[in-house]
């Protein structure tokens, strides 16, 4: 800590001293980052893809040169060991461990704590992954950037794409996970839903507990009340859970499910995911994503990271793929814009600003507030037999911007405040498949 | 019976050799920011949790295993959240006080209803409360935030506003402050009246009803200590994180203290302290190392003490102390 | 809330009652007979459910019929209670049956800890799902709702199965009657003969049978994945507290309670049913501390 006392001493002396100076860093040996990442616990379903397609794309990386000549050595953090050893690791690795850049995290509660930490520590921090619309709508940051989407586009890309796709339905039941991220995703959609169509029925809300490990009762009260659509955002384990015994006991059949994270469960889910349900990404993350699966890289890296793995791509290692990008590209912009060998914090910040990157999807653009604007893909399930699992058909790519709470307004008013006229001004890019 | 004893004769012995090497220990924890600064935050964590463990160490003089102690450990730590919310830069002290008054509040009121209970029963109970707490946190989020849980931002100190850096050392000194100050007084209360009292639930409890002392009354008062000091290890950390969240009580948590207690030494004052610390060194440094395995390493670590040495890490350090009298104990 | 509605409640409740039943019934054995709370139950009832779905995932790919998927979760089962329980009882938890319930608990709760890593390790951080056993059933529909034959009749026939093979084994035959009487005088049922080190070993066998019985029954419902056995483990706790410690017929009631009490709330007022478990255990024990069934003299425990 005194070294780095020292360092700012002598950077803020400097700076007050020549403010118009620009001051290069010394090229380091390597870039250290770190990377929080679930590696146990059920949210290890993203954790540990994310960190399989953050070891291949910083082995690339360094493979072509590192940046600038440096190569990028990435450490992990666990976020399932608890919020102490979270933190405790994250400022080692930032005080003593010389990371320049921490990339965190998944779960959008280790977020708002790690966001006010990389302040005060006074390290860029690239949100790759949490959802909640709350951080950059609640503070300022002056270190914390986000390389996706949040909440909001996800949700209000899933209620067009139903109104779209299935305009007339009467009636909507909602099953998600009985935490944070299950009530805030339920609030925004809710509310755009009614916003959009507000002659919709809502006949039943449940929240079982995370991590439920049987739905029979919610069920069998769905089967009684056959609401059109039925509404889940949960993921990984639940997820599969609820829609293999709804599968099982006919309930696919007789209403619409909309599952806004089911992208990330297609091949786990089999033949259980039948045709005709709407499937989400939280992002334009797609394995076969249609504008992307003809590219070189793409291919290249689909084709390397099932080599490793063994499965498909999921929604994490798209979200993993866009840190890096930003990384790479922020970095070499700082380096190019400046005219030096390697740039100082302060112009890797001033780099961010505004940054477009391409990671795996479309690129992708960070906003005046820090938060990044993506694209989102939707789709329908079908089962065509080219694998033994669900595809998506009828996909749309909605534009990020216009999803995206515009700068300094909260989400659910911004949302609430929309129309039925929004759902036709969005544009939109559809694809057969 | 046994255990009481060589209690006591420890406790004798500890005048010399020990005494001094507790010194030397809590001189080397008040050194750390200066010493090994990257360790500060890490022992400020232990601390704060060493004096929750304080709390279970307590309870386990008289026998009764609590697995929902985080309850008291979340409780003022939310009471320190929600006072800050609502009155934004609230003094340090207040928020430590708030804290521990809730955990108080808290402590008596479960604690009249649990004291009727024994060994298994009692140990059910509290995990049925801090459940039921832990499951109002994640129902009611628009008020607690839910799983995410709530910040609880940086408090005046004194009124002055500090920066991260220096609020980090005050929160530190206070932690050793805190640790020093109720270990010697839990200490003290062991050998009062009341506590031996309160020790006697472990041994012979129907001695007591015969001495004409209400048994629920003298579990009741450690219980209400055990809660005081969970609550005062709840706040400190839920200022330490900056957030709270309902992981705080969950069970495992629980759990997690009365094995802490139990790696120490059952029943040790400086035990619980020293045990949080070499526990939240194994497990920070398992989850880097061995990031996948963390919990096995922390599993086997715990099975070695309970078969080698189940007296816990105080018991060594006794028996290593007191290995020129010939007859250093085991634990047993 | 009408009869349509009533009855279906009931067949959830009862359909979920059977499956935490299972899982209580050994832990509320090894508790009755060995004095020890044991949490790497929740890890049994786990691996259980792994095994099942991993030998069944094998014979349906070496071309066997799904209908293996039932005598597989008996093997399954068995494979838990001799491969892992027997050593669990012979190596470690005998070395310590001197020693205080704190210990014994935390040995187990050590257990716990390493055995959830190991299933990390073995089976990786990817939740399983095979449902062959559930399919070969079909489903039963009642007043228009579909429910799976294997949830609504096998599952709480396995139970009352169960619930009276062990009253009978406990009752009437002679290596039931040895642990009823080691439960109730450890010393006076070794001197006459008893050797208790056996029935320890063999009762904490059964208890881990009947844990990864649990789960391998529970395998073809749900998703099998890190941590499930977490949640089991708290819920069983709660049922034998709840019934009083040991009592068999209590632990049935008190899952049947817990069953009902969970999916009646799902259908009146879905935001409490979480909190089922745990207000029935406080409510039970305000009126009766020593649980349902319970007895005064468990109290030195």
């Amino acid at each position: 800590m005194k070294h780095l006392f020292v360092k700012r001493a002598v950077a803020a002396t400097l700076a007050a001293a020549l403010p118009m100076a620009a001051f290069a860093a010394d090229k380091p040996e390597s870039l250290k980052i770190g990377m929080t990442a679930f590696l146990t616990g059920p949210a290890s379903v993203f954790g540990v893809p994310a960190r399989d397609a953050t070891e291949i794309l910083v082995e690339n990386i360094n493979a072509d040169g590192g940046i600038n000549g440096v190569p990028i050595e990435v450490s992990f953090i666990d976020e399932g060991a608890g919020a102490e050893s979270l933190t405790s690791e994250y400022r080692r690795m930032v005080e003593s461990g010389g990371a320049e850049v921490m990339l965190a995290s998944i779960s959008s509660g280790n977020c708002q704590t790690l966001a006010p930490l990389a302040e005060d520590l006074q390290v860029p921090n690239l949100m790759w992954d949490c959802g909640t619309q709350r951080i950059f709508e609640e503070n300022d940051y002056k270190y914390v950037f986000r390389t996706q989407a949040n909440a909001t586009p996800e949700m209000l890309a899933s209620v067009i794409y139903l109104l779209k796709t299935k305009p007339d339905f009467k009636t909507i039941a909602v099953v998600n996970q009985d935490y944070a991220w299950g009530r805030d995703s339920w609030d925004i959609f809710s509310t755009a839903l009614k916003a959009m169509k507000p002659d919709v029925e809502v006949v039943a809300e449940f929240f079982p507990k995370f991590g439920s490990p049987d739905f029979s009762t919610e069920i069998s009260r769905l089967q009684a009340l056959s609401p059109d659509v039925i509404l889940s955002t949960s993921w990984g384990g639940d997820l599969d859970t609820f829609v293999q015994q709804a599968s099982q006991r006919g309930l696919l059949n007789s209403s619409t499910f909309v599952l806004p994270l089911a992208e990330s469960s297609l091949e786990r889910l089999g033949s259980a995911l039948t045709d005709g349900h709407i499937v989400g990404a939280r992002g334009d993350h797609y394995f076969l994503h249609p504008e992307r699966r003809d590219d070189a890289d793409f291919q290249a890296f689909m084709k390397q990271y099932e080599e490793k793995t063994g499965e498909v791509s999921v929604y994490p290692v798209f979200h993993a793929s866009q840190a890096i990008a930003a990384l790479k590209t922020a970095y070499e912009k700082a380096i190019a814009d400046n005219g030096v060998d390697w740039p100082s914090e302060e112009q890797l910040l001033a780099a961010l600003e505004g940054l477009e990157f391409q990671g795996l999807g479309r690129p992708v653009t960070l906003r005046e507030d820090h938060q990044g604007v993506e694209a989102q893909l939707m789709g329908t399930s079908v089962q065509t037999g080219d694998y033994d699992f669900a595809t998506l058909e009828n996909i749309m790519i909605f534009d990020g911007a216009e999803l995206t709470t515009p700068v300094g307004e909260i989400s659910t008013e911004w949302v609430g405040s929309l129309d039925a006229g929004f759902i036709d001004s969005v544009s939109v890019d559809t694809y057969e498949n | 019976m046994s255990s009481t004893t060589e209690q006591r004769k420890v406790n004798a012995r500890m005048k010399n050799p020990l005494f001094l090497l507790w010194i030397i220990g809590i001189v080397a924890i008040a050194a750390v920011p200066f010493a090994m600064p990257s360790l500060q935050l890490l022992v400020s964590f232990a601390m704060a949790k060493g004096l929750g463990v304080l709390g279970v160490t307590v309870l386990l003089r008289a026998g009764q295993v609590s697995f929902g102690h985080a309850l008291y450990f979340g409780i003022s730590a939310y009471a320190g959240a929600f006072l800050m919310a609502s009155m934004p830069g609230t003094d340090f002290v207040i928020v430590l006080i708030a804290g521990t008054l809730g955990a108080v509040l808290a402590g008596l009121l479960v604690g009249l209803f649990v004291v009727r209970y024994r060994g298994i029963f009692f140990g059910m109970l509290n995990l049925a409360f801090s459940m039921i707490f832990w499951s109002i946190l994640e129902k009611f989020y628009h008020y607690t935030g839910g799983a995410d849980g709530i910040r609880l931002p940086r408090p005046m100190v004194l009124g002055n506003t500090l920066d991260h850096v220096q609020f980090e050392l005050v929160l530190f000194y206070t932690a050793v402050v805190l640790m020093v100050a109720l270990g010697w007084f839990t200490t003290r209360w062991f050998a009062s009246p009341v506590g031996q009292l309160f020790q006697t639930i472990k041994t012979n409890e129907t001695r007591l009803e015969y001495l004409g002392v209400s048994p629920r009354r003298a579990l009741l008062s450690g219980y209400l200590l055990s809660a005081v000091l969970c609550g005062v290890g709840g706040v400190m950390m839920g200022m330490a994180q900056g957030v709270v969240t309902p992981e705080y009580v969950w069970w495992v948590r629980s759990a997690e203290m009365v094995f802490i207690a139990v790696l120490g030494g059952a029943g040790s004052v400086q035990g619980a302290f020293l045990g949080a610390l070499i526990y939240e060194f194994v497990r920070t440094y398992a989850s880097v190392y061995a990031g996948d395995i963390w919990q096995m390493i922390l599993g086997g670590f715990l099975l070695i003490i309970i078969l080698f040495a189940p007296g816990g890490l105080i018991a060594i350090l006794n028996s290593l102390f007191n290995r020129g009298s010939g007859k250093g104990g085991t634990g047993k | 809330m009408n009869f349509a509605i009533f009855l279906l409640a009931l067949f959830d409740g009862i359909a979920y009652a059977a499956l935490v039943f299972i899982v209580a019934l050994g832990l509320t054995l090894i508790f009755g007979v060995m004095r020890i709370l044991n949490v790497a139950h929740g890890s049994l009832y786990a691996i259980g459910a792994y095994a099942s779905v991993t030998l069944t995932g094998y014979a349906l790919s070496l071309g066997f019929a799904p209908v293996l998927a039932f005598p597989l979760m008996i093997v399954s089962a068995v494979l838990v209670g001799i491969l892992i329980g027997a050593p669990l009882e012979k190596f470690l938890l005998r070395r310590i049956y001197d020693k205080s319930e704190v210990l014994q608990l935390l040995m187990t709760f050590a257990v716990f800890m390493i055995l959830e890593d190991v299933q990390r390790l073995v089976w990786g951080t990817r939740p399983y799902f095979d449902s062959s056993a559930l399919q070969v059933l079909g489903n039963v529909t009642v007043f228009g709702v579909t429910y799976t034959a294997y949830q609504m009749i096998l599952l709480p026939l396995v139970a009352i199965a169960l619930l009276l093979g062990m009253r009978f084994f406990l009752r009437h035959t002679v290596t039931g009657k040895l642990i009823t009487a080691t439960t109730e005088d450890r010393e006076a049922a070794q001197s006459i003969g008893v050797d208790a080190d056996k029935v320890f070993l063999f009762t904490f066998v059964i208890g881990a049978i009947l844990a990864g019985l649990g789960g391998a029954l529970a395998s073809p419902t749900t998703s099998i994945l890190p941590g499930m056995g977490a949640d089991m483990i708290v819920l069983s706790f709660a049922v034998v507290a709840t019934a009083g410690l040991g009592q068999i017929e209590g632990a049935a009631l008190t899952a049947l309670m817990i069953g009902l009490g969970r999916s009646f709330a799902v259908y009146l007022y879905p935001e409490i049913s979480v909190l089922v478990p745990y207000l029935i255990m406080v409510l039970v024990l305000l009126v009766r501390p020593e649980g349902l069934f319970g007895t005064p003299g468990a109290r030195k425990i």
